[in-house]
């Protein structure tokens, strides 16, 4: 038995390097290179059964190749007619009882994994996080530090973090492929998984149930930081003051349009519940605008003015005044220049 | 009424104009002339979902292409997926089904003919109702999966089009699928047991039991949306106690039937084709049988594997997954017996057979990928992915679409009279095989590396550009593929020759009649002496069926227009039902369509019809 392990297990370290060697996609997105502990579980079943059943179609390719080209009808055969045989037991019984015992083999650790994956004994002694699933964004509400901030997740390296998982509207999936499987996200019902990282890093996150429009833009990212950032990063976030004015004059100015528009009826800053559209805190630091677009001054003023061409469907379109380039500007300083701490993605991982 | 009504159907071959032959194919009730209706039908709309298929594969050409808007691309992948499903591969599969199963077993034609031919046109009406939804507003946009709530909530009448156009001929297939099960039953020649049966109609049987069991959950779950989107009512609206849940537990308690609906009678087709180019007899046939029925036992214990990430829970998750693993014993048997069938034989390799042998390894990686993504922790990075995407395209594409194209092949001259162009069909095969294994192999790799289904845009540097590029690039090759079949198809209507009655030295009943057959399709019923019947004749007899019964009259169905003008009663009312919502007025259309329908379902029943007799005499005529 052990042997036999030993040789699984080869087998799997050289599909896994033939795979590196292949191209695996993106570093931090693909779940061909793991680095937490649900993708790595879901990984490890993964090549089991790619490696038992690319077996099982060896030999079929192999049998096939074989009588296609043994048997092919030659020139002057034409007439031949073969012996016309009913069946044969021994053979029927064989490809019967083989299969079984390879669905047994891949039964066996796929049951195990699915119960580790779903044992949420230890909950209540982790980190416990809030997610909710809204059209195109998502909510993170972090219960015990009183954290509320949107798309950026930080996490520390190392630690189980349970997510909580509902939708405000339709059913989406939260997915960091790197890190763990997919879980969905539903109106009725809160969902829980654990996630943990063994690197720091950055790491992209899907919604992978359509839901609408919009939906191949609602990424979002898991932040990965080690225990001291984080410490540093949920005190940060707790002592951040929403009413502190911000230093340049034009942000001041963009900080009053941002109050005359009413943005904030929808928008929260700080620790308030608001969720109707995302939380803005730490808004300098999030790695995208949107989801998707790089963090620059010139992409947050095309959106501020026109997000239904950056994000169709979205919620936010029309539920403001038009905003004129001058004014888009000022709301975009503003809103860049808000850093509530230095612990920012870049510092992650190094 | 009508029984000395003439035959208008006679072979007597004369021109005739094009509005009789339209008058013919509206009132029919032949089997084969409704087969000839589903496969025209079924390919309309299989060219349809390719067009769509290709705006797929543009606009993932490139990262962040902009070649259709994100609105317009959801409603391209619910059609396209909704199109080749319900009317694309099952109205092909019934075409072939209706075609051949009465020739395999020794019918004059289904056991209710009327039945047929409403069911064929509420497949014709059901899938123009649900593309016209492109003509008033958009079409449905909430995935063919229809998930709830984003399909109750989805703007516009698209929804509203796909659960009215789906539950229309939705029942035309419930129809058909009680009618073969009727005519296995009751109308087979004497002799004709039920293990002497070839494995076609031996898996339309099976597969008619799974519609008749699958196609009820899929009507109830549309009657719940159609209520919930158009009469206020909350099924699926958590706000007022509904359950999103419960739509997909209807709709996979539905579809994962419905994908061995889609693939048994492949199996079937390609268990004669085997053996036919072979010179074998089936070997297994018995395993097979079973094998078939136990594939269609566990069908419906494993609909909740489509379901692993909804949050169910372990025991659910692992009980769904084992079961589902389990289905590949019985698959797997089948590869087999279809190898061993081969091992020592004959092997003419054709048009036919190549798609048969395409089919083997195709489908294995179908199956492999099947035990890949029932491995519940596994499925946790698969579903909802590319891979998924890959998955699924090889077991339909690579199973039951490769299988279409096989049964054409071999069938072609017994439903239309012409052998198709071998250096064509050769042709289509290998851009079609080489471009599908382009398209999707690819995609499992995509999947895992990130790219979820449904996306409209993938994003610049995220390693997904190289894929999509293959992929698209393999979507032209299955362009290439299918438009020479078609023409093909032209090409030997106008140029071919009558097709000889059993051009392939073929081992089961339906090459014992003419090609394409007269429509009572035997003078006489044969007598059947074991499996491979006309093989049995053929080897130990004088290579023709004994008959069963002396010559005599022959009774046969009237035509009636009355299916077309039910159908066209509910197509009515189906446009009522949707846009009552905005002006009440519309009721009249609501009603006057059901008024329609129960007024065709009343004369039908007062009108006293019992069809026709071919004298004796007449078929003496005929003889010479």
């Amino acid at each position: 038995m052990k042997g036999w392990m030993g040789k699984i297990k080869a087998l799997m370290l050289m599909g896994f390097t033939a795979l590196l060697l292949a191209g695996c996609g993106k570093e931090n997105l693909t779940a061909l290179v793991p680095k937490g502990y649900g993708a790595d579980e879901s990984m490890k079943l993964i090549i089991l059964t790619t490696v038992i059943m690319g077996g099982v179609l060896l030999i079929v390719v192999i049998l096939l190749a074989y009588v296609a080209i043994r048997f092919r009808r030659k020139k002057g055969q034409e007439d031949f007619i073969p012996k016309q045989v009913e069946g044969n037991h021994t053979l029927e019984t064989i490809w019967t009882v083989i299969p079984v015992i390879l669905v047994i083999i891949m039964a066996i650790p796929t049951t195990l994994v699915s119960f580790d994956l779903a044992d949420a004994s230890d909950k209540s002694d982790n980190i416990n996080i809030d997610i909710t699933g809204n059209q195109y964004w998502w909510h993170f509400n972090y219960q015990d530090e009183e954290i509320q901030t949107s798309q950026d997740l930080y996490i520390p390296v190392g630690e189980k973090v349970y997510l909580n998982m509902k939708s405000n509207d339709v059913i989406h999936s939260f997915w960091v492929p790197s890190i763990s499987g997919k879980m969905d996200v539903n109106p009725e019902n809160t969902n829980t998984m654990y996630i943990e990282a063994y690197e720091e890093g950055v790491y992209w996150g899907k919604c992978a149930e359509l839901c609408g429009p919009s939906h191949s833009l609602m990424d979002f990212k898991v932040i990965v930081v080690s225990k001291e950032e984080y410490e540093k990063w949920v005190a940060d976030m707790q002592n951040y003051d929403p009413e502190v004015e911000p230093e340049s004059a034009v942000a001041q100015e963009g900080a009053e349009l941002f109050e005359q528009n009413n943005c904030m009826g929808c928008h929260a800053i700080g620790s308030s519940p608001i969720e109707v559209g995302p939380n803005l805190t730490n808004f300098g630091n999030r790695t995208k605008i949107a989801g998707y677009l790089e963090p620059t001054k010139e992409n947050l003023v095309d959106w501020l003015k026109d997000p239904e061409t950056l994000k169709p469907g979205n919620l936010m379109t029309g539920k403001y005044p038009e905003l004129n380039d001058d004014e888009a500007e000022k709301i975009a300083e503003y809103l860049l220049q808000m850093k509530v701490t230095d612990v920012t993605p870049e510092s992650a991982g190094k | 009424m009508s029984i000395a009504v003439s035959d208008k159907n006679s072979a007597v071959t004369q021109k005739r104009s094009i509005g009789a032959v339209l008058w013919d194919y509206l009132t029919t009730v032949d089997h084969m002339k409704v087969a000839h209706l589903y496969l025209f039908g079924g390919a309309f709309f299989f060219i349809l979902g390719g067009i769509e298929a290709v705006i797929i594969r543009i606009q993932l050409l490139v990262p962040e292409n902009d070649f259709v808007s994100a609105g317009f691309y959801n409603e391209i992948i619910t059609m396209h997926g909704t199109t080749m499903i319900f009317l694309a591969a099952m109205p092909l599969l019934l075409g072939m089904m209706n075609a051949i199963m009465p020739l395999q077993i020794g019918a004059r034609d289904v056991a209710f003919p009327f039945l047929n031919s409403l069911g064929v046109w509420l497949f014709i009406l059901g899938g123009i109702m649900l593309n016209m939804s492109w003509f008033f507003g958009g079409a449905p946009d909430a995935g063919w999966t229809a998930y709830a709530p984003l399909s109750t909530t989805s703007p516009g009448h698209g929804v509203d089009f796909y659960a009215v156009g789906l539950q229309i001929a939705g029942a035309g297939t419930l129809m058909s699928g009680i009618n073969f099960l009727v005519t296995i039953i009751n109308m087979r020649a004497p002799g004709m047991t039920y293990m002497r049966m070839p494995l076609f109609t031996w898996t339309t049987f099976i597969t008619s039991i799974l519609i008749l069991f699958a196609f009820p959950a899929l009507t109830v779950g549309l009657f719940l949306l159609m209520f919930d989107r158009m009469f206020g009512s909350a099924f699926f609206d958590v706000a007022l106690g509904g359950n999103t849940i419960i739509w997909q537990h209807l709709f996979w308690i539905f579809g994962h039937p419905e994908v061995y609906i889609l693939i048994l009678p492949v199996f079937g087709l390609f268990s004669e084709i085997f053996s036919t180019f072979s010179k074998k007899r089936l070997f297994g046939y018995t395993s097979m049988v079973f094998a078939t029925m136990l594939i269609a036992f566990l069908g419906f214990m494993v609909w909740a594997h489509h379901m692993f990430t909804v949050g169910m829970g372990p025991i659910a998750n692992t009980i769904f997954s084992v079961a589902t693993m389990a289905i590949a014993i019985p698959t797997g048997i089948k590869i087999f017996n279809w190898l061993a069938t081969m091992w020592g034989g004959n092997v003419k390799i054709n048009s036919a057979m190549l798609w048969a042998l395409g089919f083997i390894p195709s489908f294995t990686i179908g199956g492999m990928t099947g035990i890949m993504v029932a491995t519940v922790a596994a499925d946790y990075q698969y579903h909802d992915t590319y891979f998924v995407i890959a998955h699924f395209h090889y077991t339909i594409v690579g199973g039951t679409v490769m299988g279409i194209f096989a049964g054409l092949h071999y069938w072609w001259p017994k439903i239309f009279g012409r052998v198709l162009n071998e250096t064509l069909g050769k042709i289509t095969f290998w851009t079609f095989f080489i471009g599908f294994h382009m398209t999707f192999f690819i995609q499992h790799f995509l999947g895992l590396m990130g790219m979820p289904r449904r996306y409209w845009v993938f994003l610049e540097n995220q390693g997904l550009d190289t894929g999509n590029f293959i992929s698209s690039l393999g979507a032209l090759f299955m362009s290439i593929g299918v438009i020479v079949f078609i023409y093909n198809a032209i090409y030997v209507w106008l140029k071919g020759e009558k097709a000889a009655a059993d051009p392939w030295d073929g081992r089961t009943l339906e090459w014992t009649t003419a090609s394409p057959p007269e429509h009572y399709n035997w003078k006489q019923t044969p007598l059947i002496r074991g499996l491979d019947c006309l093989w049995i004749e053929k080897t130990e007899g004088n290579g023709k069926m004994t008959p069963a019964e002396p010559l005599k009259d022959i009774h046969m169905p009237n035509n009636t227009i009355i299916p077309f003008i039910m159908t066209l009663g509910f197509f009515i009312s189906g446009f009522g039902f949707i846009y009552q919502t905005e002006n009440k007025l519309w009721y009249i259309a609501l009603f006057g369509g059901m008024a329609i329908a129960l007024l065709a379902m009343l004369v039908r029943s007062l009108q006293d019809d019992v069809g026709h007799y071919i004298t004796k005499e007449e078929l003496k005529g005929e003889a010479k």
